[in-house]
C-alpha cells in the first residue's frame, strides 16, 4: 500500500467507527477541499452512500459559488443536506462586513454561535429536499451526539493536538490538558450524557495528501480554487470578506500539486489568506476552544 | 504522482532532557519550518525576555507556553530526501502518560533522548518499557546535551552500556545509540567535530535507515467484521460485510469463518467504490464483502478462512495491561473489553503481579493495578471471544479496557487459559449454596398451582422478527393466565428502563440484561410460576447462560422461523402462524400444565 492508500484506509475505518457507535451523528460540510475529501471518504466507507446526514453552517457571507456547488453535489449524491444560521445576528447585521464588529466576533457569532446552536438543535435547521431542491425546516431537532469534523493536525499548532476522537464537554470545552488515550486502533466512542464528541478522520493528512487524493479520484471541487485567467485563486475557502484569494497562476489540480511540492507556497501556511487568525494573538486557539472548526 | 513513503516516529523521554528541542532542530534543519515562523517565535522571546529555544517552535498553545512543558502529544511533519516523517512528541512528564501512550502507538519506531548530564531518570525507563509494550521495535536512543559534559565519550559510553542492560531486559534491542547536542545540531543533521571517536550515524540518517513495517500478508487471514451494511432505501441490494484486515489475504471463493458465533459462508464479492473491480483484498486495506449465504452475524465478530489457523476462542486470558485510568484496576468490576471491533464485558479475575516500569521490580502483593502500573493479570469476558496471542498475529492481541466512558487501560494478550474455572459456574455454585430456602416445597406449590414452574424463553434469528416474538411471549402469558396459570411475561426492554436502568451502562447492554433476566428466571421458577420473556437473535453462548442462571429450575427454548443460533438446539421450533397456541400444546406435552380434556 502507498502513502495516500493507508491514509485513506485508516479515515474510512475512523467514519465506520463513528458510524457505528454514534446514533446521532452528523458531518460537517464547509465546501472546501478537505471536508469535500471526507465527504468522498464517506462514499467510500459506505459503498457509495453516504448514511450521515451532512451539516454547513451558512454564514451568508460565503463566496455565492460555493453555495451553487453544495446544492449541486447535494443533489447529485443524494446527501441528507442541511444547513444552520445566526438569523438573529444576521437580522440585526452584527457582521464585520456591516461595520458593527470585529472579524473575531463576527466569526464568533456567525460561525462558532451558529454551529454550537445548530448541533445542539436550539436553533433551526434547514434541510434540503431532493426532489425539489429546496430547503425546508428540519423537523428533527435532536441533538447530534457525533461531529465529523474535516481538520488536519498540519493545519496549525493547535490542531496538531487534536485526537481522532475528541470529547467536548456540555459547554462545548475542549479540555486540551485531559484528553483520552487512543491506544493503536481504539478510540474513545463511549460518551456520557450530555458531553459530545468531534471526530476527525483527516488529522493526518496534510495539504498536498488532499489534492493528490483529489487527482487521484477525480474529487470534483470548485473552481474557486483555480486561477481563472485573472493570476489569483483561492487556497483556503471562507467568507468574502476575510478570506483572499492568492496569487497563484494554477489551473488544475495538478498545477496545485506542483505549486504545493515545489513551487512559492511550498513553506507558506496554508491559512495565511485568513485575516481572522491573524488578530487573535494565539493563532485559532480562542476561536477554536469555542468550537470553531 | 510522487505520493511518498512516510514513517511516524515517537520521541519520548524524562521530562527536560531535550526532546522538544530535537523536533525543533530537525523541522529547521530539513527546511520544514514555514516561511516565517523562526523568526516569529525568535520575536516572541525577544519580546517576553526569554531565551529563544527551540522548542519554543511547538509549543503552539499558550497555556503550553505558561506551563513550558509539552502536555499532550503534538503532531511535526519533516522530510529527507528518503521519505516524509510525522515526528510525535510525546510528553515526559508523569501525569500525561496516557499522552504519550496516544503518541507512541502509531509510531513505528521511537527516539529516547536521555540527558547526558542527567543520566537515566526514572521515565527513561518508563516510557522504554511503555514503547516495548506498545509493540515498537525499532528503538534509537539520543544522549542529548553532549556540549555540556564536553562531548565526553566516557559519559557517553557510561550511559549506553546501563541503559542497553535495562533495554535488553524488557526485550528492546536499540537500533543505535547517538551523542547530540539538540541546541548546537550536533550529529543531528551533520556529523559533530566533537564527537570524532562515534564512527555511528547522525539522527536523519539513522532515521532514514528505519524501516516501516511490513503489512502482515503472510499470517493468517484475520479481519474484524466493524458493520454490516444494507442500503436497500436507496435501492443497493448488496448486503456488505464491512472491516479493516488485520492479516493475510482473502480472495472471492474462500470458505470462511466468523468467531466466536462459528457460522460459515464463502465469500462472493469484493466490495468497494470508485475501484477497479477485484478478487483479492490485503492487509492493511479497509473493505467490504459480500457472502453466498444469507447467515446473520453481529459487528465484533472476526472473520477467518476456514483452512488456516484460528484464533484462540476463549474467555479467558493472560495478559500485560498498562493502566492509566484514575481509578485503580479492581477484581470483580465489570469493565468494557474493547478488541478488534468487539466490545464486550470483562472482568478482572486475577493479577499475577505488578512490575515498576521504571525499576522493573515485581510486586506480587498489591490487589488492586493503580495509574501507571503494568501488571500481569488474567481476565474474563462474560462470554468467549476470538484472539490471538501478541507473539502470533501482534494486531489481533491488542485490547483496551473501558472504565466509565474512558479508555482506562491497554493491553496486550500472552495466552488464552482454559476455562475450566468458570466464574460464572463459581458464581452458581455459591448462589445455590447459600440461597435462603423456604418452607414450602416446590412439590406442593405444583399441587396449589395446578402447573409446574418454568422459564420459557422465545427467540428468533429471522431478520424483523424481534417485534413478533415480543407479541408471541405477551400472548402466551394472556392464554395461561386465562386459564387461571401463574405466568408472567418479561421483556428486555422492560429491563432496560427498569430494574437495570441504574446499573447498567449502555456499553454492558446486552450481555448484562441476559445476566439480569437468568438471575430474575431463577428467582420466579423457585416462586412457582411460569416465566416468560423473548430475546431476539439469541446465540449459543447466551443460551448456555439463561440455562445455568435458571439452574436448578427448567427451562424450555422456543424458535420461530431461523435459528439463531449455531449448534445449541432450541427445545422446539415453530413457525410464527398460532404460536401461542403450539408453545401451550409443548406446556402440555412436557406436562408443565395438565390437559383438562385428557
Amino acid at each position: 500500500m502507498n502513502h495516500l492508500d493507508k491514509l485513506e484506509a485508516q479515515s474510512v475505518y475512523i467514519l465506520r467507527e463513528a458510524y457505528r457507535e454514534f446514533k446521532n451523528i452528523c458531518m460537517l460540510w464547509s465546501i472546501g477541499k478537505d471536508s469535500t475529501v471526507l465527504l468522498w471518504l464517506a462514499r467510500k466507507a459506505f459503498f457509495g452512500h453516504v448514511p450521515i446526514p451532512l451539516v454547513h453552517i451558512d454564514t451568508h457571507h460565503k463566496i455565492p459559488e460555493m453555495i451553487e456547488y453544495r446544492d449541486k453535489l447535494a443533489m447529485k449524491w443524494k446527501l441528507t443536506m442541511i444547513y444552520g444560521e445566526n438569523s438573529e445576528a444576521l437580522k440585526h447585521k452584527k457582521t464585520f462586513p456591516d461595520g458593527k464588529v470585529d472579524r473575531i466576533s463576527c466569526c464568533q457569532a456567525l460561525k462558532t454561535e451558529a454551529l454550537k446552536n445548530t448541533l445542539s438543535g436550539k436553533w433551526t435547521r434547514y434541510i434540503m429536499d431532493l426532489n425539489t431542491g429546496k430547503y425546508g425546516i428540519d423537523p428533527n431537532k435532536e441533538k447530534y451526539t457525533g461531529v465529523i469534523v474535516g481538520v488536519r493536525a498540519d493545519e496549525e499548532g493547535s490542531r496538531s493536538k487534536e485526537r481522532y476522537f475528541s470529547p467536548r464537554d456540555k459547554e462545548n470545552d475542549w479540555d486540551v490538558g485531559d484528553q483520552p488515550p487512543e491506544f493503536w486502533n481504539q478510540f474513545k466512542t463511549e460518551f456520557a450524557p450530555g458531553t459530545h464528541l468531534r471526530i476527525h478522520p483527516l488529522l493526518d493528512w496534510t495539504e498536498l495528501n488532499i489534492w493528490e487524493y483529489i487527482e487521484r479520484e477525480k474529487i470534483p471541487v470548485t473552481s474557486l480554487y483555480f486561477d481563472q485567467g485573472n493570476g489569483k485563486r483561492y487556497r483556503s475557502l471562507g467568507c468574502y470578506p476575510c478570506t483572499l484569494p492568492v496569487d497563484s497562476t494554477a489551473k488544475n489540480v495538478n498545477e496545485i500539486i506542483e505549486e504545493l511540492k515545489s513551487g512559492k507556497f511550498a513553506n507558506i501556511a496554508e491559512r495565511s489568506g485568513r485575516a481572522q487568525d491573524k488578530d487573535d494573538g494565539g493563532g485559532l486557539e480562542t476561536l477554536r476552544r469555542d468550537g470553531y472548526m | 504522482m510522487e505520493n511518498r513513503e512516510q514513517m511516524n516516529i515517537v520521541i519520548v523521554g524524562h521530562v527536560d532532557h531535550g526532546k522538544s528541542t530535537v523536533i525543533g532542530r530537525l523541522l529547521a534543519d530539513t527546511g520544514s519550518l514555514p516561511e516565517g515562523k523562526l523568526e516569529s517565535v525568535k520575536e516572541y522571546c525577544r519580546k517576553n525576555s526569554r531565551p529563544f529555544e527551540y522548542a519554543f517552535l511547538l509549543d503552539a498553545l499558550k497555556d503550553e507556553q505558561a506551563q513550558g512543558i509539552t502536555i499532550d502529544t503534538a503532531r511535526c511533519f519533516f522530510k529527507t530526501s528518503q521519505r516524509n516523517y510525522i515526528i510525535i512528541d510525546a510528553p515526559g512528564h508523569i501525569e500525561f502518560l496516557k499522552n504519550m501512550v496516544t503518541g507512541a502507538s502509531r509510531a513505528e519506531a521511537a527516539l529516547l533522548v536521555i540527558d547526558a548530564k542527567e543520566g537515566i531518570q526514572e521515565n527513561s525507563k518508563r516510557h522504554g518499557h511503555i514503547v516495548s509494550m506498545l509493540g515498537i521495535r525499532q528503538v534509537v536512543v539520543l544522549v542529548n546535551k553532549m556540549d555540556l559534559v564536553d562531548f565526553d565519550e566516557k559519559v557517553f559510553q557510561a550511559i549506553q552500556t546501563e541503559f542497553r542492560e535495562f533495554l535488553d531486559k524488557i526485550n528492546i534491542n536499540p537500533v543505535s545509540f547517538i551523542p547530540i547536542s539538540a541546541f548546537n545540531g550536533d550529529n543531528i543533521a551533520v556529523k559533530s567535530p566533537y564527537t570524532l571517536w562515534n564512527d555511528g550515524p547522525t539522527v536523519l540518517k539513522q532515521l532514514d535507515e528505519l524501516v516501516n513495517r511490513k503489512e502482515d500478508e503472510d499470517l493468517p487471514f484475520r479481519m474484524p467484521v466493524q458493520d454490516i451494511y444494507k442500503f436497500t432505501g436507496e435501492g443497493d441490494g448488496r448486503r456488505i460485510v464491512a472491516g479493516t484486515v488485520l492479516s493475510g489475504n482473502i480472495s472471492k471463493g474462500d470458505e470462511v469463518i466468523f468467531l466466536p458465533s462459528n457460522k460459515r459462508s464463502t465469500i462472493k464479492s469484493i466490495e468497494g467504490f470508485n475501484i477497479s473491480p477485484r478478487d483479492t483484498a490485503y492487509a492493511e486495506e479497509a473493505i467490504g464483502m459480500t457472502l453466498e449465504t444469507q447467515i446473520y452475524i453481529k459487528p465484533g465478530e472476526i472473520l477467518v478462512k476456514a483452512g488456516e489457523k484460528h484464533p484462540i476462542l476463549s474467555s479467558r486470558f493472560r495478559a500485560n495491561v498498562f493502566w492509566v485510568g484514575k481509578a485503580p484496576l479492581i477484581k470483580g468490576k465489570s469493565y468494557k473489553l474493547k478488541i478488534g471491533t468487539m466490545r464486550i464485558g470483562v472482568k478482572l479475575v486475577e493479577i499475577i503481579n505488578i512490575i515498576d516500569a521504571a525499576e522493573l521490580n515485581i510486586d506480587t502483593f498489591k490487589d488492586q493495578v493503580e495509574r501507571h502500573d503494568v501488571a500481569e493479570c488474567i481476565f474474563e469476558t462474560v462470554k468467549p471471544i476470538a484472539f490471538d496471542s501478541i507473539s502470533e498475529i501482534e494486531l489481533n492481541g491488542r485490547f483496551v479496557i473501558v472504565d466509565n466512558y474512558e479508555i482506562a487501560g491497554g493491553g496486550i494478550i500472552l495466552e488464552g487459559v482454559a476455562d475450566s474455572s468458570n466464574t460464572l459456574l463459581e458464581h452458581i455454585m455459591d448462589r445455590e449454596f447459600l440461597w435462603e430456602r423456604g418452607l414450602i416445597p416446590s412439590s406442593l406449590r405444583e399441587t396449589i398451582y395446578g402447573h409446574k414452574a418454568k422459564f420459557i424463553v422465545i427467540t428468533s434469528g429471522s431478520e424483523g422478527n424481534d417485534k413478533l416474538i415480543q407479541d408471541i411471549g405477551r400472548e402466551l402469558e394472556k392464554k395461561l393466565f386465562q386459564m387461571k396459570y401463574k405466568a408472567y411475561y418479561l421483556g428486555v426492554s422492560s429491563l432496560f428502563y427498569g430494574l437495570a436502568s441504574q446499573t447498567v451502562s449502555d456499553h454492558q447492554g446486552r450481555d448484562e440484561h441476559i445476566r439480569q433476566i437468568g438471575e430474575l428466571a431463577r428467582i420466579f421458577t423457585d416462586s412457582g410460576q411460569i416465566f416468560i420473556t423473548s430475546v431476539f437473535n439469541l446465540d449459543d453462548y447466551e443460551a448456555q447462560k439463561l440455562k445455568l442462571l435458571n439452574h436448578p429450575n427448567d427451562i424450555v427454548f422456543i424458535n420461530i422461523g431461523d435459528s439463531s443460533f449455531n449448534t445449541f438446539q432450541a427445545d422446539v421450533v415453530i413457525g410464527k402462524e398460532g404460536a401461542a397456541n403450539a408453545i401451550c400444546a409443548v406446556l402440555k406435552k412436557q406436562e408443565v400444565i395438565l390437559d383438562y380434556y385428557l
